[in-house]
């Protein structure tokens, strides 16, 4: 099974590699968020988060 | 007056743009979807081994990076993004049937399709009703990626169970991040491709449902 971990390990170096221009490019381009837009996102998340953990907790019985 | 009348046009025809690329996206989503199931479903029913899934993941990877770009604005664009989900869905067949074998499996894989539904619909319609920009996450949102990524590489050697499902989090939160970041794009003009799209919302559901049936998983043990 070793073989597949290095082939996972392969694909995902190659997802890096192929992500990294990219990455750098959106760093460079995208424009600041205000406090507000980022509080806005957080919220949304730990919303999400939330919603995680109720399926966790319906799954667990 | 001729220019306000122009302007008002100039919106009208962005407006019409941007509901026809919201419209087709999600029309193809929906197919995509589909068809990934129907793919899930054959690699789950022939019982395909795991190293099914590493093939399709290059496939679709090597799909994604070399072809796209170069048939997305023509029509082998579609057979394209089909092969991309197909594979996926593929590949996702023996991931669901390790899940099905374990113990209140069919819970768990159930929970994971409803939970990602409802994740996906609910960022989506959030995003296309606030109307909100999301460009500024973008930055944010390939670094985290490229950490995520450096965290993943480092889990297949040590095999950290509570590393494993701090990255499962972390994918749930990042591609929640990217429903939001792609649907503003769609709706603030950043994007102007239907296939390009599509992709890319398939691609965070995809990792949503994998990371929910992760978390789920071990959360059951």
């Amino acid at each position: 099974m070793d073989w597949m971990k290095i082939l996972s390990a392969v694909l995902i170096v190659a997802m890096l590699v192929f992500l990294w221009p990219r990455a750098a490019q959106m760093m460079r381009e995208s424009r600041k968020g205000s406090q507000s837009e980022w509080l806005n996102v957080i919220l949304i998340l730990v919303v999400v988060v939330g919603f995680v953990a109720l399926l966790m907790h319906f799954v667990r019985g | 007056m001729a220019l306000q009348n122009s302007t008002v046009i100039g919106r009208g025809e962005s407006l019409l743009a941007t509901n026809k690329l919201i419209r087709n996206t999600y029309l193809m989503l929906s197919m995509t979807l589909v068809f990934s199931a129907v793919m899930a479903g054959v690699s789950m029913a022939m019982h395909l081994p795991p190293m099914v899934s590493l093939i399709a993941m290059f496939g679709s990877m090597g799909l994604i990076w070399f072809v796209l770009p170069r048939t997305a604005q023509s029509s082998m664009g579609l057979v394209t993004v089909f092969a991309i989900t197909g594979l996926m869905g593929l590949g996702l067949g023996p991931t669901i049937n390790y899940y099905l074998h374990l113990q209140g499996g069919d819970q768990i894989v159930l929970t994971a399709l409803g939970g990602t539904g409802a994740i996906f619909l609910g960022l989506s319609a959030y995003a296309l009703i606030s109307r909100r920009d999301f460009s500024f996450m973008g930055g944010f949102l390939m670094i985290g990626m490229v950490v995520v990524l450096l965290a993943m590489v480092g889990n297949l050697f040590f095999h950290l169970p509570a590393l494993s499902m701090a990255l499962s989090a972390a994918v749930i939160l990042l591609m929640s991040g990217f429903i939001l970041y792609d649907t503003g794009r769609m709706i603030h003009g950043g994007v102007d491709n239907y296939l390009v799209m599509t992709v890319s919302l398939y691609l965070s559901i995809f990792n949503i449902f994998v990371s929910l049936l992760n978390i789920l998983g071990a959360s059951r043990d």
